[in-house]
């Protein structure tokens, strides 16, 4: 299986993986190290820094993750290498 | 057998199925509403609740008993995206996320937040990294990928070492919850509640494995969303028009914000003392924050409980957006527990603020007071004398209840919020149901884990490869009866050290499982020297660092580098290390929670609750450097992990008895 087309779904996948990495990154640790500046504007009420540590970063994995369960199926369907195909 | 035309129609069925059951729990709930206004006595609705869950969760289990080991250990692979992440939510959330969490929110303030995040964010780790290429595999336990992965069945024991390490505290911290809630709204003997608490975990679990625990978990999932939700809903309801808590409490951090100003300028909080709610970095320092995220996080990706929940899907791209309705799940009633915390803040603030007598203190304090859980003026609040007597022995204490007097356990926040709202005890009833469903399926899932581990990994794998199914079966129902009987002599003992122990089996299971699990799919050339050093060095340190600074800190010092952990505000050292190393008690080994520097030294200033900070690069470099040292893995295994990657294509690992009746 180590033909062309194998190696060039693993390249997507891979990317796709440090993608959402990334992305893992910035929702867990990067927007939280900026907390005390984010505090200082308030939205219904809530400081932004702890807002992002309270809800905001959870709702963005959440999200990341449907979207990198139907990005990685694409792939998958695109590549030819999906379940039912 | 007639299960697996059954058990056809039960999937077909299940959204019909779940959605009656959902009916039915809410007219059960409207029904003992009814029986109280009648006047039917508290208590009797405690035991309505408790038994009647407790009920129907073991008629799931016995109604999915099942003699086929692809049922029995990964439920048929036929348990649905948005049922699985059901499921997983009620695995993954024990008793202490329901019942401790809003609690430790409310004393820990924004650095609380740490274990939100941390107990959310790992599941993206498990949907990119790991998941979708164990389901590939086609595992019936997680040690099954280290034996092929790395060739042998010495990874695999290692990862049943770690396995044990990390599940055994946790499950017999699970037996203790159920105990402490029956114990608390049925007025049980704490040991028979445990061993109650037992039958009610073996009835789910013991005949149907994982296919019985699945379909119980889903069930327990429903009443512990809704227990969670109701109580904080209507009180947002009640408080600002609107039923939506999550939403509603940004106005209620205001108003606490205002009322610790208020109470600091009347005299009735010192300023040095109150942590402002939404102050970053009064309880941790920036460091150990993040540390903290960063364990919590890379342990839920480790954890096996909640890795072995996605075997257990039709396909791989369902394990995959499984992961994704998981954390939804998960996300609905974590994205929630800062808003009982709030709500809890702002309502005892309140109390403080208006200057309350002593002799005013409203009626939950002394119920909660006679359990030991609040004191008032440093001595649990039983009764009226008890405070009075309490509070005269503080010179100028002036009379009213002030913030430094109230000590509140952070179990008191989610149980007492209907009382403290004034709901109708139905409300509390549910409650108690919610946090025996969280427990309960926590320890399911952890006892099946343990005891697959021990029966498939150690047994069948390696003990007796040609044991048939059925007597592979027996052997996993009586380890599951064994572990699950110790577990609950342990909780019955009220062992205080296991308990604080939880906390741990993130760091643990991070150590010792994750670099070569990660490495395992996404380095073809991490080998069996690699992983074998990796697990051993990164689980080794772990353990190393937890055990050494709890109870050898003298030792610590002496020998190991280790100094005081620094108070996250002021930065002075939290002992002071020469008195403390030149007292006779300083180099005692096995010492007790109360002595000085117990959990007090470290290195670099971090918590041992975050020791996989240094375990786990050291697990990654480790395998990293030995793996290129020594020869690559055979052509066979480089080929397997290819196969892995790619979706497509038949499970790796096959079960003789079961390939017929998989699907």
């Amino acid at each position: 299986m180590s033909n062309g087309t194998g190696d060039r779904y693993w390249a997507r996948t891979s990317a796709l993986m440090w993608t959402m990495f990334a992305l893992w990154v910035f929702f867990s640790f990067v927007v939280h190290f900026f907390v005390e500046p984010l505090n200082s504007i308030r939205i219904l009420g809530f400081p932004l820094g702890f807002y992002m540590a309270a809800q905001g970063s959870l709702i963005a994995f959440v999200v990341m993750l449907f979207l990198f369960a139907k990005r990685q199926e694409a792939i998958d369907r695109q590549e030819g290498v999906a379940e039912d195909q | 057998m007639a299960a697996p035309a059954k058990s056809g129609a039960f999937l077909d069925n299940l959204g019909k199925i779940y959605g009656m059951y959902t009916g039915g729990f809410f007219g059960f709930v409207a029904i003992l509403a009814v029986l109280e206004q009648m006047g039917v006595p508290n208590v009797y609705i405690g035991y309505g609740f408790v038994f009647l869950t407790i009920m129907v969760y073991a008629a799931i289990g016995v109604l999915s008993r099942t003699a086929q080991a692809g049922e029995y250990y990964v439920a048929g692979r036929s348990v649905p995206a948005l049922y699985n992440g059901m499921a997983t939510g009620a695995d993954w959330m024990s008793g202490a996320s329901f019942v401790g969490m809003a609690g430790s929110l409310y004393l820990l303030g924004y650095d609380g937040l740490a274990f939100v995040l941390g107990w959310t964010g790992g599941y993206v780790l498990v949907a990119i990294l790991i998941a979708p290429f164990l389901r590939k595999y086609g595992a019936y336990t997680v040690p099954d990928f280290f034996a092929a992965r790395y060739e042998g069945n010495f990874p695999r024991f290692l990862a049943v070492i770690v396995l044990l390490a990390c599940s055994f505290t946790y499950v017999v911290a699970q037996i203790f919850a159920t105990g402490l809630i029956a114990q608390r709204f049925l007025g049980m003997d704490f040991v028979v509640a445990v061993y109650v608490g037992l039958i009610g975990i073996l009835l789910c679990s013991m005949l149907g494995g994982m296919k019985a625990v699945t379909w119980t978990q889903v069930a327990q999932y429903i009443v512990l969303i809704v227990a969670y939700l109701i109580p904080v809903v209507i009180l947002s309801f009640k408080k600002y028009g609107l039923p939506l808590p999550q939403l509603t409490y940004g106005q209620a951090l205001v108003d606490i914000g205002n009322l610790e100003k208020k109470m600091v300028a009347d005299g009735l909080a010192n300023a040095a003392t109150l942590k402002p709610h939404i102050t970053p970095f009064l309880n941790y320092s920036p460091a150990n924050f993040f540390a903290l995220i960063l364990c919590l996080m890379v342990g839920t990706a480790s954890l096996p409980h909640v890795l072995m929940r996605y075997f257990t899907t039709p396909s791989v791209r369902e394990a995959r957006s499984s992961v994704a309705w998981s954390l939804f799940f998960i996300f609905l009633l974590y994205f929630t527990a800062p808003a009982y915390a709030a709500f809890s803040k702002l309502e005892v603030y309140s109390l403080i603020a208006k200057k309350t007598a002593l002799a005013d203190l409203p009626a939950w304090i002394y119920t909660y007071g006679k359990l030991g859980l609040v004191t008032v003026c440093g001595k649990a609040a039983a009764s009226a004398e008890a405070v009075a007597a309490a509070c005269s022995a503080i010179p100028n204490q002036g009379g009213f209840l002030r913030h430094q007097d109230l000590g509140i356990n952070t179990d008191v926040i989610v149980l007492s919020t209907p009382e403290i709202a004034g709901m109708p005890y139905v409300i509390a009833g549910l409650v108690a149901a919610g946090g025996l469903a969280a427990a309960l399926s926590t320890a399911d899932g952890l006892l099946l884990a343990i005891a697959n581990a021990l029966s498939h990994d150690i047994y069948y794998k390696m003990i007796n490869p040609n044991a048939p199914t059925k007597t592979r079966l027996i052997v996993s129902r009586v380890l599951l009866l064994l572990v699950a009987l110790l577990a609950a002599y342990t909780a019955s003992t009220r062992p205080a050290d296991i308990l604080g122990m939880v906390a741990w089996a993130f760091s643990i299971a991070a150590a010792g499982i994750f670099p070569a699990l990660v490495l395992g799919v996404w380095w073809k050339r991490a080998n069996k020297q690699g992983a074998i050093a990796g697990m051993i060095v990164g689980f080794g340190l772990c353990m190393f660092y937890l055990v050494v600074t709890r109870y050898f800190p003298g030792f610590g010092v002496k020998y190991a580098g280790m100094s005081s952990l620094l108070n996250p505000v002021t930065g002075a050292p939290v002992v002071d290390l020469v008195k403390a190393m030149a007292a006779p008690n300083a180099m005692d080994s096995w010492v007790a929670g109360s002595h000085p520097l117990a959990s007090k030294v470290g290195w670099f200033n971090i918590n041992n609750i975050s020791s996989a900070l240094f375990a786990l690069p050291a697990g990654f470099i480790t395998i990293w450097i030995v793996s290129l040292m020594t020869p690559a893995p055979s052509q066979a295994t480089m080929d397997m992990v290819d196969a892995v990657r790619r979706p497509r294509g038949e499970t790796i690992m096959q079960e003789k008895s079961d390939a017929v009746v998989a699907h």
